[in-house]
């Protein structure tokens, strides 16, 4: 019964899309469409994880043909709770973004709706190739929102971004098809359960494997290929950028996550190659950060960072490196796109989000000060949250499986994640503390605070990293189930190849 | 070995126009690269058997293999997509501004609102004071 519902996820969107690019030049109704659909797939998906919770794998094969020749779609645990967080965070980036304007274009919702159904597309999907369709229906909607303005308010700055997005992400695309051609040419297949273990008996199609992975890790943005991310995703509106923090590096994550698991099977023969990248990711990252001058530059150079962190768990492939890189990956979407709207909100106020303009000219802003600080302390892993629980797991699974460098490491980045953080504060929430009062500050002071209805997007996100932070054992729980499926993939492999 | 001459052939046309200032060529290289690996996909296919397969019983013996070709047919249309939207951006924005331009300044007056209280923790600190401010 599950397993035939799986293709939902996509048609739903895709349906819905359809409609509402019918709708002219309106945009009420079909931001109405938008949400329900964006609520219903949340829900559907928080379904599947109730599920699949205790290790099921559900899968089902697209028109009827046998397991091999039909593309499968599969949801375990893992995709379903990436699912899950990515359709939550998509319908709460929708919400600041009606409220913020970027919303009120009547293209917005059919391209929102073709993005989150290639999401889900290619988290099911069980098939490399299918995998390369999905990705791509994934970011030709992205290539619109990130230049969607109303007219004669678009700005060069998005169409200069948006040209390196696309170009960059064309070659990367270009790279995983040619991975594609190579692993079809090598083992006869693209089907992922087909390839269960391939890469322990060729050493031919474990290369061509390697290829896609090296053109995910850079869709991931990892360093040495982390360049195009911080200079396109500041570029665009902050509502998308919210929306783009959650949903195309981690669907790079989760696929690189799910090919070294199935095809690699941990091979530790290679871990040192993730261990040595994403350690660099992590310190490179964050050394961006506290050089940039604008609060979405310094976000998306802590992003970079970030994706280093989770990426270490798969490059640990223990049961709890695994269960911490998943718990990662899940706190991180949130507390991300918590930031972005945050750092929105204060940009759509002010009108700009160069510290050195923001400061002194931010007015009193509790609300927003205490939801910024919450996600802020959260992302550098500060006990009451959900950030804490993340690291510490991580730390101890890296000492644990003997990498004690990159627990080091992990541990020497937080420090200076809290100092640019500490930048941010200081420059935009904070004027009072380092600045003199003088006649503008008290005209600063008089003027209204950012409206709520702004900061609430934000501020339900921050309140979920707290709620994950004092409820930390019942996400590590579902991870770690998620985790045990990584490491033994038989019931994956059945389920597909039944 | 013909079909692996013609891709490196493609492949190295395409990375040095990658490489090149002009987005045309940019995109010209793009096309160049989406050839190579449609070639590379048939050549995953096998390139022994050069039947079509059309007509109610193949043989499988002579026949090409199908999958590659329906992954190519895909993968034409999707960069052939990309390749239009790539064309617009290219005439999109300033005309004479170079694909290899500088980071625009984000804001003509984005110079620091109150030099007297700089961050002490900004390198630039001690120069702000000689841009006339």
């Amino acid at each position: 019964m599950t397993s035939t519902l799986l293709p939902l996820f996509v048609a739903v969107p895709l349906l819905a899309a359809g409609v509402a690019a019918f709708a002219g030049r309106r945009y009420r109704w079909p931001s109405v469409l938008l949400l329900v659909v964006l609520g219903a797939l949340t829900a559907g998906s928080a379904a599947l994880v109730a599920v699949t919770s205790g290790g099921a794998v559900f899968a089902a094969a697209l028109g009827g043909w046998p397991g091999g020749v039909a593309i499968p779609f599969v949801a375990d645990v893992f995709s379903a709770l990436v699912m899950t967080v990515a359709s939550g965070l998509t319908l709460v980036s929708c919400w600041f973004a009606l409220v913020s304007g970027t919303g009120r274009h009547p293209l917005f919702a059919p391209l929102v709706l073709v993005l989150i159904s290639g999401v889900n597309g290619a988290l099911l999907t069980a098939d490399l190739f299918n995998l390369f369709v999905f990705i791509e229906v994934m970011l030709l909607p992205s290539y619109g929102l990130l230049v969607l303005a109303r007219k004669g308010t678009g700005t060069l700055r998005s169409v200069v971004g948006s040209r390196l997005y696309v170009t960059f992400n064309l070659f990367v695309s270009t790279v995983f098809l040619a991975g594609v051609a190579l692993v079809y040419g090598t083992a006869g297949t693209v089907n992922l359960a087909e390839l269960s273990a391939a890469a322990a008996e060729s050493d031919l199609t474990a290369a061509a494997v390697a290829v896609c992975l090296f053109a995910l890790a850079m869709k991931a943005a990892v360093v040495p290929v982390h360049g195009w991310l911080a200079r396109a995703y500041p570029s665009t509106s902050p509502a998308v950028t919210a929306m783009f923090s959650a949903l195309h590096t981690k669907v790079a994550i989760y696929a690189i996550y799910r090919i070294y698991a199935i095809v690699f099977e941990g091979d530790e023969q290679w871990l040192w190659i993730g261990v040595a990248l994403f350690s660099a990711t992590m310190v490179v990252g964050v050394l961006g950060a506290i050089g940039e001058t604008r609060m979405r530059s310094i976000l998306a150079f802590h992003m970079v960072s970030q994706i280093g962190y989770i990426l270490l768990g798969v490059a640990l492939f223990t049961p709890l490196g695994l269960a911490a890189g998943i718990f990662y990956l899940l706190h991180h979407m949130i507390v991300k796109s918590s930031l972005f709207l945050s750092a929105g909100a204060i940009e759509t106020r002010y009108g700009t989000d160069v510290l050195s303009d923001l400061r002194n000219r931010v007015g009193r802003e509790p609300v927003l000060t205490v939801v910024f600080g919450v996600a802020a302390l959260s992302l550098a892993g500060l006990p009451p949250f959900s950030g804490f629980f993340a690291k510490l797991m991580l730390i101890t699974g890296a000492v644990e499986a003997g990498q004690v460098a990159a627990a080091v490491i992990a541990l020497v980045v937080s420090l200076i994640t809290l100092m640019s953080m500490l930048k941010i504060f200081n420059a935009v929430f904070a004027p009072t503390v380092t600045g003199s009062f003088r006649r503008e500050d008290r005209l600063v002071a008089e003027t209204a605070p950012t409206s709520l209805r702004l900061v609430a997007p934000g501020a339900v996100l921050a309140a979920v990293t707290l709620a994950l932070g004092l409820g930390a054992q019942g996400l590590f729980d579902l991870a770690t189930v998620a985790a045990a499926g990584l490491i033994d993939t038989t019931d994956y492999v059945k389920a597909v190849l039944p | 070995m013909i079909l692996a001459l013609v891709i490196g052939a493609l492949v190295t046309g395409a990375v040095y126009l990658l490489l090149q200032k002009d987005r045309l060529r940019v995109i010209i290289g793009f096309v160049l690269l989406s050839h190579a690996v449609n070639l590379l996909f048939f050549a995953a296919g096998g390139i022994d058997r050069r039947g079509e397969p059309l007509g109610s019983d193949p043989d499988p013996a002579v026949t090409a293999d199908p999958l590659p070709q329906a992954f190519v047919l895909t993968a034409i249309v999707i960069a052939f997509a990309i390749t239009i939207y790539l064309l617009v951006l290219a005439v999109t924005g300033s005309p004479d501004e170079d694909a290899d331009a500088e980071d625009a300044p984000a804001d003509p007056q984005g110079a620091p609102a109150d030099a007297e209280d700089a961050p002490a923790d900004d390198p630039r600190t001690p120069g702000r004071k000689e841009t006339g401010r």
